[in-house]
């Protein structure tokens, strides 16, 4: 509830993007509850996807996953570009099945992007924000962005 | 979920189709241009020939001439070009499905009594831009809140697929390599296709290519051993490597649908639309399963219900292949394989053109290429042709093929539309 009170001003005008993204910065991921039947999604609907509720609860997330499905991706994309990934420098991404329930797409660290074959569905995460300097586009302003990670843990 | 049947309205049938070369073409040329070359081809298919005058309406699927072309409002501006004016013009926008949609929409508008006679095609200029600002046009259909942060191109949600895929079910790298291979060798029996060349074919001229750089004449075993060269099939987004990816190239595709009752005014031999699906998805990550796309199942399900058949009925079938995972995984979705199995096939060459269920046999978007509008359209355009034994070389086999379908996937399949085409 404390999240809810705290961004009130875009909660309650369901601006649901905003107010992830705030909060992201914040290092917080977020997700909302349907208080009506209990679904989580992160991130937060403004109505629930099973019920059609629109009585929604932001909720944080304890941040600890698994990777149920991943890439490592060789031809960036142009954000990816822009910090240096590419041909030379390979990255991985994928979804992330949290503790609670939720999926979520992410980048993922810690992992042999070398050896991608080798990388296991099941490997345990834990939220690892990335912070990254960017120009600016149509929906940011330029500057620094904070980006949704998660470590391997094994 | 709670679902009437559906049924069309009335009938409706194809009478025409046409597809202009699927290639690269230099910035002056138009997408309008290629269209163009499409409807003269269409033209040519209606055997007992087509007065523009009598059309009713333009259907146009299109994902981007806004930043491909700085182009909007593109329809009634081929309308223009084709002399369809003051018809109503209009254009769908559903990524990848685009045109699979305003073809559907275009058997909906006919099967109401609204209209007798719609053009439906699409259209899509792209090489007016570089691989990467063409990857973020394409990137723009994904979750802007999740997926672009993340990095996630096409190629690696597709990837992300595969993984998921193959721990499910021991679907392996070779699996996807041998649907490439397939869909090369269909290609190079096409003329209109972006790589009119089988892996074979591709393996010689870069053989050659070498010697005349005077480089030493590099060899292969066989097409495995050149698609695990890393030089010659880079990874893209494991485990998509190039020749896993689909084309970025230019082109336009139409067909000509009129009411079912009027089809013998046009041809002796119209392929009748006889049950269309679709349906939407959220975002990959917010799916419960990431080995199937639920999209895929539901439109084929209310396609299959209202054709009255199923999947073993179906003869012939072009399935959406951006990413040869997208094929194997369309063909599971589709019914014609269990989940996990349709490696089997795959391995056994089942999809080939001389095989039991021959599928992509124009070479697919993998070879045929994928000009983005243009792709949905330019599936039925093969159905079209093999039905009527019209396809040349790359002919299928078999002389049954009464039955046909296709599958086009919007994005992450997060728009799917399914068609299913009878020849009586």
């Amino acid at each position: 509830m404390a999240l809810e009170n705290k961004f009130s001003d875009v909660a309650e005008n369901k601006l649901y993007s905003l107010a992830y993204n705030k909060l992201l910065s914040e290092h917080k991921l977020i997700g909302s509850r349907c208080k009506k039947c209990g679904h989580l999604a992160v991130p937060p609907k403004p109505i629930c996807p099973e019920c059609h509720g629109n009585e929604m609860e932001l909720e944080e997330m304890k941040g600890r996953g698994k990777v149920v499905a991943y890439t490592v991706v060789a031809v960036g994309s142009p954000l990816m570009v822009e910090e240096g990934y590419g041909k030379e420098k390979h990255y991985c991404c994928g979804i992330v099945e949290l503790e609670e329930g939720a999926k979520i797409c992410a980048r993922i660290s810690g992992v042999d992007t070398s050896k991608p074959e080798q990388i296991k569905i099941g490997t345990p995460v834990a939220l690892d924000y990335v912070e990254a300097t960017h120009a600016a586009d149509p929906t940011h302003e330029q500057g620094e962005r904070t980006f949704l990670s998660f470590k391997a843990l094994s | 979920m709670i679902q009437k049947k559906r049924k069309l309205g009335r009938g409706v049938a194809v009478v025409g189709a046409g597809l202009s070369k699927f290639g690269l073409y230099p910035k002056g040329v138009r997408g309008q241009d290629l269209f163009v070359e499409a409807y003269n081809e269409l033209k040519q298919s209606v055997d007992k020939g087509l007065d523009s005058n009598e059309i009713d309406a333009l259907y146009l699927g299109n994902i981007s001439s806004d930043l491909f072309e700085r182009q909007v409002h593109v329809a009634p501006a081929v309308a223009g070009r084709i002399g369809l004016v003051p018809k109503p013009a209009i254009r769908f926008e559903d990524a990848c499905a685009a045109s699979g949609v305003a073809f559907r929409e275009a058997v909906i508008a006919i099967s109401s009594g609204i209209y007798d006679i719609v053009l439906a095609g699409g259209l899509e200029k792209m090489t007016n831009l570089d691989t990467i600002q063409v990857t973020e046009v394409l990137a723009a259909a994904m979750d802007p809140d999740t997926e672009i942060p993340a990095g996630e191109t096409f190629p690696g949600i597709y990837a992300t697929i595969a993984t998921a895929h193959m721990a499910k079910y021991g679907t392996t790298v070779e699996d996807f390599m041998r649907l490439g291979i397939k869909n090369h060798y269909n290609g190079g029996l096409n003329p209109h296709a972006h790589f009119d060349a089988s892996i074979p074919d591709i393996m010689k001229r870069r053989a050659a290519s070498a010697v005349k750089k005077g480089l030493p004449e590099p060899h292969w075993a066989d097409e495995m051993e050149f698609l695990h060269d890393p030089k010659q099939n880079p990874v893209i987004a494991w485990p998509m490597r190039l020749f896993d990816c689909s084309t970025i190239c230019d082109g336009a595709s139409c067909v000509l649908l009129v009411a079912g009752d009027i089809a013998k005014n046009f041809s002796d031999k119209p392929i009748y639309v006889i049950g269309t699906g679709q349906a939407s998805d959220y975002f990959l990550a917010e799916r419960d399963e990431l080995t199937s796309l639920r999209a895929a199942k539901l439109a084929a399900k209310e396609a299959y219900e209202m054709a009255g058949v199923g999947p073993k009925d179906i003869k012939i079938a072009e399935v959406h292949d951006c990413f040869t995972i997208a094929e194997l995984v369309g063909m599971e979705d589709l019914g014609f394989y269990e989940p996990g199995e349709a490696v089997k096939a795959i391995r056994e060459g089942e999809n080939r053109l001389d095989g039991k269920l021959p599928i992509n046999t124009d070479g697919g978007l993998k070879a045929k290429g994928h000009p983005i509008g243009a792709s949905g359209t330019g599936m039925i355009v093969e159905i079209f042709k093999q039905m009527r034994e019209e396809a040349g070389p790359r002919q299928v086999k078999k002389k049954d093929v009464d039955l046909g379908l296709t599958h086009n996937a919007g994005a992450h399949g997060s728009t799917i539309v399914v068609n299913i085409f009878e020849r009586r």
